[in-house]
């Protein structure tokens, strides 16, 4: 079993007691993983200097029995797949009065590799940090001149599970200084304050007590760099808001909107929590 | 009928006489069951793939009958033995009489 190498509250010292005691342990595993036999996935590696409570940061992927694990290690096997083609068509298929595709400005899809690894980035054109999916949307309303996607609808998912396909392997690196910073605050804002009638807080789980079990399932350190990701819960890619949103339902608070400005700078938080994991949406979760 | 329907499959390019390759299949379909109904409480019409086949030079492989209960994306693995250079061929039939095919060599060195 591997050290815990972080500083825990007493009541999480408590939890990992009575865990310990039922033999319910769930701690980040050994296992490599190489996509397609090919794209080496950093996993495991130090975690960036601002964060304090954490030594260590894991790839959710790490937490996942190996029959999850292993549906993500070939592409035929990963569902996600299905959709990151129909994604493939839609980038080369125009729309809108400009009668534009994606393809129309930044040809094949493989120039965008990447992108993913950088987002939510600070926009000088918007005044804000914007995600890829308001960038997506940005480029389907001015250039394309075709009707925003929803933020985090079906075709928007698949979109970004494609962008994020052609990024694998690459290091995520959002910046948190500059421009972006005071954002960045607000989202650590966020992850640190404790939310709904069960007053948690994102950190409760994520930093206190990943490796444990919540009732029947392990606490990852909560790491997007996985997103898109195949949920085998509800057999579809979730986009990365839409998890924030479940996670703060489950406290049973008052959600914030997928796309609003809370959640676009706890993305960015999150984000950089993960800097130097590689990019591996889309990814296979529970 | 069913749209966005699209057969997709995974077999080695090269393998020695005699050996056992694992082929992986998979197919993008709806599998509408014919059990559902719409918003209205009309029953939505079954269309689903109900046989798959594959063969190798014309010798059959495997035939299967698909059931309504068969999920989404219905996906096959399977291991063939290959025992000369040839040809896999894959076949889906649709209820609505559509046949999808896809076919793979593979070389015996």
């Amino acid at each position: 079993m591997r050290r815990k190498d972080r500083m825990r509250n007493q009541v999480a010292l408590g939890l990992a007691i009575s865990a310990l005691a039922f033999g319910a342990s769930a701690e980040p595993d050994d296992d490599r993983l190489v996509v397609n036999g090919e794209i080496e996935m950093v996993t495991e590696t130090a975690a960036p200097e601002h964060m304090e409570g954490v030594k260590t940061i894991y790839s959710g992927w790490r937490f996942r029995s190996d029959e999850t694990q292993a549906f993500q290690i070939d592409d035929f096997d990963n569902p996600s797949m299905i959709w990151v083609e129909t994604a493939q068509e839609v980038w080369e298929t125009p729309e809108g009065a400009a009668d534009k595709s994606c393809s129309s400005c930044h040809e094949g899809v493989e120039s965008m590799a990447g992108i993913k690894a950088v987002y939510p980035k600070w926009s000088d054109a918007a005044g804000k940090v914007v995600t890829l999916e308001q960038q997506v949307n940005n480029c389907r309303e001015e250039r394309m001149e075709a009707e925003a996607w929803k933020y985090d609808g079906g075709d928007m998912t698949n979109m970004i599970a494609l962008l994020a396909s052609v990024s694998r392997g690459m290091p995520v690196n959002v910046a948190i200084d500059g421009p972006a910073q005071s954002t960045w605050e607000q989202g650590k804002d966020i992850y640190y304050t404790r939310f709904g009638q069960l007053e948690m807080s994102c950190a409760n789980c994520h930093e206190d007590n990943y490796g444990n079990m919540i009732r029947a399932d392990h606490l990852s350190q909560g790491q997007i760099n996985g997103f898109p990701t195949y949920r085998l819960k509800n057999t579809k890619l979730n986009a990365v808001h839409a998890r924030f949103k479940g996670c703060v339902r489950d406290t049973r608070a008052e959600t914030f909107k997928p796309g609003s400005p809370e959640f676009v700078a706890l993305e960015l938080y999150v984000a950089s929590r993960g800097n130097g994991l590689s990019v591996e949406g889309p990814s296979v979760r529970n | 009928m069913a749209s966005g329907v699209k057969p997709r499959v995974k077999v080695p390019k090269t393998a020695s006489a005699g050996e056992t390759i694992e082929i992986k299949t998979l197919i993008s379909h709806t599998m509408e069951s014919g059990q559902r109904k719409d918003s209205d409480g009309n029953v939505i019409p079954r269309s689903i793939i109900n046989r798959f086949t594959a063969e190798f030079n014309g010798q059959n492989v495997i035939d299967v009958t698909l059931e309504p209960a068969i999920s989404t994306n219905p996906y096959f693995q399977f291991e063939a033995i290959v025992p000369e250079t040839g040809e896999f061929l894959f076949k889906w039939y649709d209820d609505d009489g559509s046949v999808y095919e896809e076919t793979k060599a593979v070389t015996v060195s």
